[in-house]
């Protein structure tokens, strides 16, 4: 007999998307869909109920629908439509603590998936360069999505201990990108002219919207007791990004970027909350080993590939800089080669870009 | 030349300036038509005398010929027009220098600057710039871009090494070819230049690249912050030095920190405290050799005569300096004096042979600390009487 899966925060697309996944994914019996509002789309095999996990009646519904599995995805890191920051606390920390509060009381529940995020740990000058699980952020977040995130995260850790039979699996995803994701830094990167903090470049994790539904699926699944952290490989620099992404930046100084941020939240651009802020100053690397070798879980996408499949639907086209530099190599003759001497990657294999590249070059014996 | 003739200055119409915007002033009028129509004739016929021997000899009519060659916009008496027949000859060429031209100057500006084969390395060169600018280049897990330091930052450290400081490097043969292995050096110099300058002579001369650890206040500050990680630099923490000497960097410390490197002139080449002997624990847990290097040199360059605490205070910074020439001599005060340098690769202290505990056993840290400390110093001692002159 397969599990019985309860999906909390199916309103919102990444969750639609996820429950739908699980839903599909083989050893999932049913799938029941929770959320204040309807969902809006497909939602493939889900069952939807309408119920708010800040009131006693989830408890109801994971008894009478026999729930073994709990996957929470219903942490929200921006108010967006639900009202202001006291609407979205409520919804994230007061809805965590009631639906912990029925599974403690769902006696056939044995698994528990939290979607946490690795802003927990926070962003600033004196971390270290890869969070692993264990490393303590120096600072305790003080407020917004940073502070919901850790107090979801300690409510998860009581129920664990009260709960001992209970898999809990806590996963703390990197920011999650994709063509169809909007969230706070993709809304960022979507900007025309993007801002950023003068003189600092961050290092930057990504997990591709795919990989965060795969994740969920082998959480529920196959899974591990514990907490870990969810990252494509490798990270990428603010600059290379907006590189990547061929947006012009506009570098301000620190103090200028709240500002900034306001007159953005104003335009309904994108938001700038304090920890966006300190995570583009600073930037976050998460140490991934525990995942592959405890959880077992590989992500498809690196933080590269995750980034290049975002960009590839948002931005095509090179930029100003690039178009000049292949129009000077046009006009030379000589044509630019795609990667003569590259450090690596699989495009080092110096295979000229055209053959007037190739001739002109002199290495036309060399065409792969 | 008989043919010149006085030309009269505002002798009609309203005196005054023309503005040129509009209407020309009524001398510009009046000077513009016969000085045109003479110019255009006499051109073909004696290009070699501009200006009449006879004229007024103030001079001012040589002026207003100038000045009326350049036609007004709105003139009503065409200067070359189509119908013009003396200009439709004299200018068949567009004006500017033609494609050609330029291609062939550039074409020979290549090969003068990049040599026979210049289309291939100018191809590589653009490769490069695209590269860059389309963000298609790896950085690891700190932030280490080996490109762009190999390529830029060594690139204008190199004169400086070589040309300036003139750095005679010893000892490295005990720099092993791989595996982790960690640095540990004295500092000094009042702005960490002796930093770079190890890290450029270790690549330099083996390939390697020293990785180097540093104080939070270098990824707090702006500019500097951005450029830290991009050469490789990371926190000095427990953690980043175990995870980088565990991942078999070459990883490099200085341990004396802003007391090194602050310190007065007067203190030049005494050790400071050594910490609290982090890196020997790091170095113990992960099992590293532990190389001691001493950089002679770098206490001259901007020797430290005086310092503003409160201003410090002010800004955040452990000092703010005053140098014989800064901030006397403004910007120019940051010019480093051409001290020679010495920079010396001592012999392993290996690690590995502790048993398992040792990292957190104090009193032998603290040991190994004062060993590393006190072979640095005695080589310092030896260098400098090796050095002819501070200068030499």
């Amino acid at each position: 007999m397969g599990r019985v899966v309860l999906v909390t925060g199916v309103s919102r697309d990444l969750g639609r998307r996820s429950a739908a996944a699980l839903a599909a994914a083989p050893g999932v019996d049913r799938v029941i869909g929770v959320d204040v509002s309807p969902p809006r789309g497909d939602m493939g095999g889900v069952a939807f109920v309408r119920a708010d996990i800040r009131n006693p009646v989830i408890a109801k519904v994971i008894a009478k629908e026999d729930v073994d599995t709990v996957v929470h995805l219903s942490v929200i890191a921006t108010p967006g439509t639900s009202g202001g920051r006291s609407t979205m606390k409520e919804l994230n920390v007061i809805g965590t603590m009631q639906l912990l509060a029925a599974c403690q009381r769902a006696p056939r529940l044995d698994r528990l998936v939290v979607k946490s995020t690795t802003t927990v740990y926070g962003a600033s000058s004196r971390d270290p360069a890869m969070f692993t699980e264990d490393t303590e952020p120096r600072r305790l977040p003080r407020s917004g999505y940073a502070k919901d995130a850790s107090e979801v995260e300690a409510y998860v850790r009581g129920f664990a201990r009260r709960r001992p039979d209970v898999r809990v699996t806590m996963l703390r995803c990197a920011n999650v990108v994709g063509p169809h994701v909007v969230s706070p830094i993709t809304s960022y990167f979507r900007l025309p002219v993007v801002p950023t903090v003068l003189g600092f470049d961050p290092r930057l994790q990504f997990l591709h919207e795919r990989d965060l539904m795969a994740v969920l699926g082998h959480s529920v699944t196959d899974g591990a007791h514990g907490t870990f952290n969810v990252a494509g490989a490798g990270v990428v620099s603010l600059s290379q990004a907006l590189r990547r992404l061929g947006r012009p930046s506009v570098p301000l100084p620190a103090a200028a970027v709240g500002g900034v941020g306001s007159v953005l939240r104003s335009a309904r651009l994108t938001e700038f909350s304090p920890e966006q802020v300190s995570l583009l100053t600073f930037g976050r690397g998460v140490d991934t080993t525990r995942m592959r070798d405890v959880l077992g879980f590989e992500p498809r996408y690196t933080t590269a590939s995750a980034f290049a499949d975002f960009a590839a639907h948002i931005a095509p086209g090179p930029g100003p800089g690039e178009r000049v530099v292949a129009g000077l190599g046009r006009v030379l003759g000589a044509g630019v080669p795609d990667d003569l001497d590259g450090p690596d990657g699989p495009r080092g294999s110096g295979v000229p870009s055209n053959a007037g590249a190739t001739r002109a070059l002199g290495r036309g014996g060399r065409d792969a | 030349m008989g043919d010149a003739e006085i030309i009269p200055i505002g002798t009609r119409g309203r005196p005054g300036r023309g503005s040129g915007t509009r209407r020309p002033s009524s001398a510009a009028r009046d000077l513009a038509g016969p000085a045109t129509r003479r110019r255009t004739t006499r051109e073909d016929a004696a290009p070699d005398d501009a200006v009449p021997d006879d004229v007024a000899p103030d001079g001012a009519v040589g002026e207003a010929r100038d000045l009326a060659s350049v036609p007004p916009p709105d003139r009503d008496v065409p200067l070359a027009g189509p119908g013009d027949d003396a200009t439709a000859v004299e200018a068949p060429d567009p004006p500017g220098i033609p494609a050609a031209d330029w291609l062939n100057a550039l074409v020979a500006g290549a090969r003068e600057v990049l040599g026979e084969d210049w289309e291939s390395r100018l191809a590589h060169g653009l490769a490069a710039v695209r590269r860059r600018l389309t963000g298609e280049y790896a950085v690891d897990e700190y932030g280490f871009d080996a490109e762009l330091t190999r390529r830029l930052l060594f690139a204008i450290l190199r004169p400086l090494a070589e040309k300036w400081f003139r750095i005679e490097v010893r000892g490295l043969e005990n720099i092993p070819a791989d595996g982790g292995a960690l640095v540990v050096s004295n500092h000094s110099g009042t702005i960490p230049v002796d930093g770079l300058m190890t890290m450029f002579s270790v690549t330099e001369h083996t390939g390697r690249f020293l990785r180097p650890l540093g104080a939070d206040l270098v990824f707090r500050t702006p500019i500097v912050a951005g450029l830290a990680r991009k050469m490789g630099a990371t926190l000095a923490c427990t953690e980043d030095a175990e995870r980088m000497l565990s991942g078999g960097e070459l990883v490099g410390v200085w341990p004396e920190g802003f007391k090194g490197i602050g310190k007065p002139y007067s203190e030049r080449y005494k050790l400071q405290r050594f910490g609290r002997g982090g890196f020997v624990s790091a170095a113990m847990r992960t099992g590293v050799p532990v190389i001691p290097v001493s950089v002679v040199g770098a206490e001259e360059i901007y020797p430290l005569v005086g310092n503003v605490p409160a201003l410090a205070r002010l800004l955040g910074l452990p000092y703010v300096p005053i140098t014989p020439l800064f901030p006397l001599l403004g910007p120019l005060g940051l010019v480093p004096l051409p001290s020679k340098w010495l920079i010396e690769f001592g012999e392993p202290v290996r690690t590995d042979s502790y048993g398992e505990g040792a990292a957190d056993d104090p009193m032998l840290v603290l040991n190994v600390t004062d060993q590393v400390r006190e072979t640095i110093q005695q080589t310092l001692y030896a260098l400098l009487m090796e050095r002819p002159s501070v200068f030499g």
